[in-house]
């Protein structure tokens, strides 16, 4: 059950910083189509999340794991979980995401990379997990497909566009692959919690590769090869930035504790 | 025919009601007080996301969150509906946005005050969508076609703007004494405001008296501030909070609340760029629209570029 409650919440919480992160650029878009686009999957990605919280506060609850967990309801020990207790009230080591998802946005280019390598990632996982036999993440990644399907099309969109538009946009990509790429290793390596659920992350590592080398080359991009890869993430142990994420979006509940918003 | 003949069919044709379309013939100050207005428009719903963009990384929780969200990405929804329906009028996306970056074309000034805390929320769409709604609900019958299509889409939407703002100063009303004292602050900062968002007094309104033959505007600033304060004047009961106007009463014999004078001083210095925000909200246009161009350009060029492939193949 615990191994279960932990790969739900590195799900939630992967999909709800990535959330964060698109959403800085709200109203700050280089062209209002795609200030809208990236909102958009800001919002199908906080969507998501909401739906992995809810379910893991459902497990905490119903388990006396859930006593440890402290709630914005505010009792402390023996509150009940909520999808904003996990949330709101989790710390730095406690949150399970991917690395790769809390790098700051950095241009256009590395947002749009960080989109692309982290989608056609989901799209493999969730192909898979849609069919697995827990009914509820079953349900949550049947759902969140569709979404993901749109995210990956249009990110590879603007990769392609990037990659093969003008001198600066390549230049820019480059850079934006220099940045990310050693975070992408995390994906495919398990955690403990991953082993004892049998899910294994490193079975979708062909595939993904096979799709990136396809679009990227079509993007006269290089795959980097041979780098070494950062991991830690799903364990808590993170990069300096995620901080300063939880910071600004758990201000209010630290602020002001036990309320309804 | 002469010029005379073309705008008496005009003017007959606004008075039996009939829209005017893009490709119609229409008097130059008609399509240039159209142009201004649904432009300023425009440029009001994209330089609004900024205010509340400003707590969406913020939201109290991840509900409050999804509903910010999916509200400021429709007031970018707004903004391309109403360049759309302003490019019909004969100037380009661009163009409308480099008057904006240059200062020439305005927006709405209630986006140049701050919002410094959650409560900030629920008191822009409760009074400055509330004040929007009541503009854009006659502007459904605007006279000109694009301008009043793009209303009635953008109408439907913004309801649920004012209402979810009510709802989030309706929770902090039954909150805690902090959070009660921090709805009862962002509705005095910004009721004032959101009554300048009609205008001058009709007295000192200069575009009113033709806006209102053309049918472009059917009510005016006065009328709609009037309707304005009547409707919260009621809702703000519900919520057990105060509106900052010692002078406000309901009058019986006017069947209307009476109240205030306006500080028409702040007025004119926040539309002459003395607001508190408006040196900073254009600069993060300008940085959005700098920092984007490199964006913009790899787009084109690649959009050439598969044009020219596909032209090639042919």
């Amino acid at each position: 059950m615990n191994a279960l409650i932990d790969y739900i919440l590195h799900l939630a919480d992967t999909t709800l910083i990535l959330s964060q992160r698109n959403s800085e650029w709200c109203g700050h878009g280089p062209i209002l189509e795609q200030d809208i686009a990236i909102t958009n999957i800001s919002l199908d990605l906080l969507g998501q999340s909401r739906n992995f919280y809810q379910y893991a506060a459902q497990l905490l609850n119903n388990s006396t794991e859930g006593n440890k967990t402290p709630s914005p309801g505010g009792e402390g020990v023996g509150a009940e979980v909520t999808e904003d207790s996990l949330a709101y009230l989790r710390k730095e080591r406690e949150y399970k995401n991917l690395l790769l998802v809390e790098q700051p946005n950095g241009d256009w280019g590395q947002t749009i990379l960080r989109q692309y390598l982290f989608s056609q990632y989901q799209y493999l996982l969730f192909e898979q997990l849609q069919h697995c036999s827990d009914e509820q993440l079953a349900a949550i990644a049947a759902k969140s497909i569709k979404e993901t399907r749109y995210h990956v099309r249009w990110s590879s969109e603007w990769v392609l566009r990037l990659g093969d538009g003008t001198g600066e946009s390549h230049a820019r990509m480059l850079k934006a692959i220099d940045e990310l790429w050693r975070y992408t290793g995390e994906m495919f390596m398990p955690a403990s919690y991953e082993n004892s659920l049998n899910i294994d992350p490193a079975s979708l590592k062909k595939a993904w590769e096979e799709k990136i080398n396809a679009l990227f080359t079509e993007a006269s991009l290089p795959v980097p090869e041979k780098v070494f890869m950062q991991s830690g993430g799903k364990t808590g142990t993170h990069t300096e930035h995620l901080g300063f994420i939880l910071t600004e979006l758990q201000y209010m509940q630290r602020a002001y504790p036990n309320c309804e918003w | 025919m002469t010029v005379q003949d073309f705008e008496k069919l005009f003017q007959d044709r606004i008075d039996a009601e009939i829209k005017i379309e893009a490709k119609d013939w229409m008097p130059d100050a008609y399509r240039k007080t159209n142009l201004r207005q649904i432009s300023q428009h425009a440029h009001s719903e994209v330089v609004g996301m900024l205010p509340e963009g400003n707590w969406i990384s913020r939201a109290p929780s991840l509900k409050r969150k999804a509903i910010l969200l999916a509200k400021v990405q429709d007031e970018g929804g707004h903004g391309l509906y109403l360049y759309s329906a302003a490019e019909t009028l004969g100037m380009s996306r661009d163009e409308m946005i480099a008057d904006l970056l240059s200062g020439k074309a305005k927006y709405s000034s209630i986006f140049n005050y701050p919002s410094l805390t959650w409560a900030d929320m629920g008191a822009i769409g409760w009074l400055v969508d509330g004040a929007a709604i009541l503009n854009q609900v006659m502007l459904c019958r605007t006279s000109y076609g694009p301008y009043a299509r793009a209303m009635v889409r953008i109408c439907k939407e913004e309801s649920f703007h004012q209402r979810q703002g009510f709802e989030i100063l309706l929770v902090l009303s039954r909150g805690t004494d902090e959070q009660k004292a921090m709805c009862q602050d962002a509705i005095n900062r910004w009721w004032w405001p959101s009554l300048m968002m009609f205008g001058p007094k009709d007295s000192e309104s200069t575009n009113s008296d033709q806006s209102m033959k053309w049918k472009i505007k059917r009510k005016s600033n006065d009328e709609l501030r009037q309707n304005f304060v009547d409707m919260i004047a009621e809702q703000i009961k519900v919520l057990g909070m105060k509106l900052p106007d010692e002078n406000l009463k309901w009058n019986e014999e006017r069947r209307h609340y009476d109240f205030g004078e306006i500080n028409w001083d702040e007025f004119w210095a926040v539309v002459k760029g003395n607001g508190p925000c408006n040196k900073q909200r254009l600069e993060a246009r300008q940085k959005a629209h700098d920092e984007g161009a490199w964006v913009r350009e790899a787009a084109t060029a690649y959009a050439n570029k598969k044009l020219a492939g596909k032209t090639k193949a042919a």
